[in-house]
């Protein structure tokens, strides 16, 4: 029951959440003049006119951030467990732990020689 | 049961009142939201307020002084000029997410805010996976910088939106490489359960380093200067928000705000001992009093920072990230993982029936301190060799271009 009362509280606050900032926006209507016209409403390019469409497919050439962030973030979520029951865990778990960082380690030096960390 | 009802035992007092225990279950709940929820909301509009006179004194201004006494209804006043601003949706605009983009960055800054220990007794959930809780909710932020720069129809919101991303998910890894640590020493990942791990000895005390990792990494993720590429007016405007006005850019205004105020409860939970001090225990309000003199500690250093330091260059930002932060975070776990293992070895692990005991904890925490003073002065000194031989580089580069120069001046021209 308290577990669950836990979890009832963060659905609440999610609810909570999504609606405290809807309120001052909403009330803003009534507060706020609405005048558009054309020339409000156009792309702001600090006074020039956009040039083509917006919605094109862009090449991010520092996608490989985000491959790599990818290979990070999954590994770090399987360490979390280790690091949990951390006090419990013998030699050899501090060893499969020391590994399975050292993968972690192995891929960064990988991609860092690679030329993958650089700005491009 | 006593007559007088306080938020310690408000379900019990409803349930005097004869409602039914589930409905009174629920109103606990609810109540107990709103209280966690007034808190940052509260806190944003003093914050921006004591943000801007901090930044004041700081350049040898006087800052907001006008409106209100010690000008302290500014941030009031400002609100209401947000709200009766004209909201302008530029033509072209994916409506719905174009909307939907503030309410993200809001939301997600604030739920947070659920699993943050105020007191020993008062928490607004103290979830098992607390830590991994904060993960989960502050990564929605990043939605929010894709789904404002992609609606707005602007290739400038685009193109900050795009280098936005790539800054928050790279800080990402650091943060939660950092995290492993305390979580590590706490064996828990309840926040609540990290604070009282605490009581004996501070996590900064065992983890600096990891301290130090997390702070910048999160002021990155805040977008806090030095880190606030993610408006970098020089260069692309304003960022992915670019094309909000009104109220909905209030809203980003607001979440930044409160997000650099989190960043420094969540330092001070987690390595600050939260809500712990002397007599906590006795008066459990005391707690968040304490909490709150560590958060503003921590909060006005972050100011200080932001008013001092220069903005840093993109590929900068990320070489600091890759190259220097993460190799760190993770030598700095392998290192702490070791160390727990010699201390454990050695049998200086504090007892825990003496967890909270000072003197108990000294041992450990020495051999920890070592260790990471160790990995400071590495650092310091691979940092101070690079820094030199650049510079030795530079100055050699130069030498050689004015070589050149003075050669190609000397030479008789005309010929």
């Amino acid at each position: 029951m308290a577990v669950l009362n836990e979890w009832a509280f963060i659905g609440v606050f999610f609810a909570i959440a999504w609606v405290v900032p809807v309120l001052p926006i909403v009330g803003a209507r009534l507060f706020a003049p609405r005048k558009p016209n054309p020339l409000k409403q156009s792309t702001y390019e600090c006074g020039v006119e956009t040039v083509g469409d917006t919605w094109v497919q862009f090449k991010v050439q520092y996608y490989i951030y985000g491959l790599i962030f990818l290979v990070f973030d999954v590994e770090i979520v399987l360490l979390f467990p280790w690091a949990l029951a951390y006090n419990q865990l013998d030699f050899f778990g501090f060893m499969a732990g020391f590994l399975f960082i050292f993968l972690l380690a192995d891929a960064l030096i990988y991609a860092w020689r690679k030329g993958a960390l650089e700005w491009v | 049961m006593e007559s007088v009802c306080s938020i310690n035992n408000f379900v019990q007092c409803l349930l005097n009142l004869g409602i039914a225990p589930d409905l009174a279950q629920f109103i606990n709940i609810l109540l107990g939201v709103v209280l966690v929820a007034i808190v940052p909301l509260v806190t944003v509009i003093m914050l921006i307020y004591i943000e801007r006179k901090v930044a004041a004194r700081v350049q040898d201004r006087i800052g907001p002084n006008r409106v209100g006494p010690y000008g302290l209804l500014q941030s009031v006043a400002d609100a209401v000029k947000l709200l009766t601003k004209e909201d302008i949706t530029p033509l072209g605009a994916d409506k719905f997410i174009y909307n939907l983009a503030p309410i993200i960055a809001f939301a997600s800054v604030i739920l947070v805010w659920a699993v943050i220990p105020f007191t020993p007794l008062h928490v607004g959930a103290d979830l098992s996976i607390g830590v991994l809780y904060f993960m989960a909710v502050s990564s929605i932020g990043t939605v929010k910088v894709v789904v404002a720069g992609w609606s707005s129809n602007n290739k400038y919101a685009l193109l900050g939106a795009f280098r936005t991303i790539a800054q928050l998910l790279s800080y990402e890894v650091p943060l939660v490489l950092a995290l492993l640590i305390p979580v590590m020493l706490a064996g828990t990942m309840s926040m609540q359960g990290i604070t009282i791990a605490q009581q004996g000895m501070w996590f900064i005390v065992m983890a600096p380093v990891a301290a130090v990792i997390f702070f910048i990494a999160n002021l990155a993720e805040a977008g806090r200067a030095p880190f606030d590429l993610i408006e970098a007016e020089s260069e692309i405007i304003a960022g992915y928000n670019i094309e909000y006005s009104g109220f909905k850019f209030g809203m980003f205004m607001a979440a930044e705000f409160i997000h650099a105020f989190t960043i420094a409860v969540l330092a001070a939970v987690i390595f600050l001992g939260g809500w712990s001090g002397p007599f906590v225990h006795e008066v459990p309000v005391l707690g968040f009093i304490y909490l709150g003199i560590k958060t503003f500690i921590i909060y006005l250093f972050s100011l200080v920072l932001r008013s001092t330091v220069p903005r840093v260059r993109i590929d900068q930002l990320m070489a600091f990230n890759w190259k220097f932060l993460v190799p760190i975070s993770i030598i700095n776990v392998l290192m702490t993982a070791f160390l727990l293992q010699v201390v454990r070895a050695l049998g200086l692990a504090p007892d825990p029936a003496q967890a909270t005991d000072f003197v108990a904890n000294l041992p450990q925490a020495v051999i920890l301190l070592l260790g990471n003073l160790v990995v400071i002065g590495i650092v310091l000194t691979m940092i101070r060799n690079t820094g030199r031989r650049q510079r030795l580089e530079d100055e050699a580069r130069h030498a050689a271009a004015l070589e050149r120069e003075l050669e190609r001046v000397s030479a008789p021209a005309g010929d």
